[in-house]
């Protein structure tokens, strides 16, 4: 068999589009954007190099810092929600006749995407006509709070919104998760005499814990990306109420012109993923039950 | 599983009012977009309404080329679907079935640019792009993702990785060189997995807010999210005309999803199971 010298070839070949859009587009930015963040620049004027000076100045910005506790609640708020919410829809789906029509309605927010559902959304959400609030009050009673534009309500609209979106793929993910578990355990444990609950917490958990590791992973770092919602609904405000991260490193760049500045921002958020992907992976070592 | 009668009961009593909060808005939007706008200030709320106004429609097209914006989306996520295809194959083959120095190495590489997000490259993205003139353009939006997708790369080589090696090496007994493998036994057995990727790939064209709103600023170039958004910001206050919007820009892709829907969930599922 003469692999080889012409394998080489083909191989590297075949590889040659994609490199060349990694290289151009993905490893050249990622470099660039470490060293725009030690720059001073406006994007038209003098770069200026200024070392370690823009992460100083992040330690200490309170729009920087309110940027971060903002997407951390938001965070906080979307995640665990969304997970448990997919994952009971997933398990009653295991359990009942009819289970693709509840998935064909359940995925739909998920294909629509975020601008029109945000304006729908805002229209809902709106203080004095919406549906939410004249709701509220022709059953309880009551004046609604002023959500989008209430300074303690924004963020948690917000999450409502993006768990709205993200229920269906949660559930398709963990349904198909689900169905990969062999019957024959839980007949077994039931010949056993074990309860459901027993079921549930010693073969399901485990048996599941890869697909809701990955769910975690992906669903936390979405969260911290949340931007379209924001620009669409809320400026970042009432104020700075609804600033979250990518909205912050969007604004100084693109509309401050503040590019080293926001790079460092940028900075921040990549070291800030990649730490929490690596504790993840770390903590999944203790929790995760790989089969075979 | 199929549970006891009463529980049945229970279950889908549960799952019928997530269903409900579920379409919901999708219902309220169509029946906004069909009110004449003094409706839309009447309490309790009228879920049908009386007139039928069709003409919040008309004005949303008059008001914004929303067709134009249709074409562009639509051609563009084609185009990165199809060229985006074959250049995940092409590597993901490579990466499973030929031997060549540094392999290893540079999957490692594909790998860990799966961890960098979208928004933390922007910034030079968008200098880039300023420096090759693409920005503004629909070049800035088609290249990229086009070239370049660590995930349908991951993906793909996945399902190359189960189909064995048996079969390539009677082919090369039989004389082929490897793009004619390629070509003719590797890429019809992952059909499944790469309409999979097609169908990932294009709902994420098709949705993309983010870079589009960031590279393109004239309105002949935007994408149908970016009309909306225009829209928008400039008839706010109208919600009647607003609903009419949001139901043009959702609609289609509403009815296409339920044209297709089994092949988008199942892709999902697998990218799910896979990845």
């Amino acid at each position: 068999m003469k692999k080889k010298h012409s394998d080489a070839i083909w191989g590297y070949l075949f590889l040659l589009p994609q490199f060349i859009g990694l290289l151009v587009f993905s490893l050249l930015p990622l470099v660039f954007v470490f060293v725009l963040s030690m720059m001073r620049w406006d994007g038209f004027g003098v770069k200026k190099w200024v070392g370690l000076e823009n992460f100083r100045y992040l330690l200490t910005d309170p729009e920087f810092h309110i940027a971060l506790k903002n997407t951390l609640w938001f965070s906080l708020l979307s995640v665990p929600t969304g997970i448990v919410i997919g994952l009971l829809i997933a398990i009653a789906l295991n359990h009942v006749k009819g289970k693709t029509v509840y998935r064909i309605i359940y995925f739909m927010p998920t294909v629509t995407g975020t601008v029109a559902v945000a304006i729908v959304f805002m229209w809902l959400f709106n203080p004095d006509f919406g549906l939410v609030n004249t709701y509220i009050k022709q059953i309880f009673g009551l004046q609604g709070p002023r959500w989008l534009t209430d300074p303690k309500f924004v963020i948690p609209s917000v999450s409502l919104l993006s768990v709205w979106l993200g229920i269906g793929f949660n559930m398709v993910i963990f349904l198909a998760g689900l169905q990969g578990i062999s019957r024959s355990y839980y007949e077994a444990a039931e010949i056993d005499g074990a309860r459901p609950l027993q079921r549930f917490w010693h073969i399901t958990v485990p048996l599941l814990s890869p697909t809701t590791f990955f769910i975690t992973i992906i669903t936390i770092i979405n969260s911290f990306k949340v931007f379209d919602q924001i620009l669409v609904m809320t400026g970042g405000g009432p104020g700075n109420a609804s600033r979250v991260l990518v909205f912050h490193i969007f604004d100084h760049a693109f509309q401050d012109f503040m590019f080293g500045r926001s790079s460092a921002a940028a900075v921040f958020m990549f070291l800030i993923i990649l730490t929490i992907t690596l504790l993840q992976m770390k903590i999944s070592r203790r929790w995760v039950h790989y089969e075979g | 599983m199929k549970a006891k009668p009463i529980q049945s009961v229970a279950l889908h009593t549960g799952l019928l009012f997530g269903a409900f909060v579920m379409v919901i808005p999708f219902i309220w939007m169509v029946s906004s977009s069909l009110k004449d706008i003094s409706q839309i200030f009447i309490i309790p709320p009228k879920w049908i309404p009386d007139p039928f106004v069709w003409g919040n429609f008309k004005r949303s097209l008059q008001a914004l080329p929303f067709d134009t914006a249709y074409f562009n989306s639509i051609y563009i996520s084609a185009v990165v679907v199809v060229v985006q295809l074959f250049n995940c194959s092409f590597a993901a083959f490579a990466f499973a079935k030929i031997r060549f120095p540094l392999r290893n190495a540079w999957f490692v590489l594909f790998l860990s640019m799966l961890m960098v997000p979208e928004q933390v490259t922007i910034i030079p993205l968008y200098l880039i792009m300023e420096k090759i003139g693409w920005l503004d353009t629909h070049w800035s939006l088609i290249v990229p993702p086009a070239l370049f997708n660590a995930f349908g790369v991951f993906l793909l080589r996945q399902f190359f990785l189960t189909i064995p090696n048996d079969l390539e090496e009677a082919a090369i007994v039989d004389g082929a060189s490897l793009p004619v493998i390629y070509a003719r036994i590797m890429l019809p057995l992952v059909k499944p997995a790469l309409s999979a990727l097609g169908i990932f790939t294009f709902l994420y064209m098709w949705n993309n807010f983010f870079i589009p709103v960031i590279f393109l600023s004239s309105p002949e170039t935007f994408t149908v999210p970016l009309m909306l958004n225009m829209f928008k910001g400039l008839y706010i206050t109208d919600w009647t005309l607003m609903m009419a919007g949001s139901t043009i820009a959702l609609l289609p892709a509403l009815i296409a999803y339920l044209f297709t829907q089994r092949y988008v969930i199942e892709g999902i599922a697998m990218t799910g199971i896979k990845g």
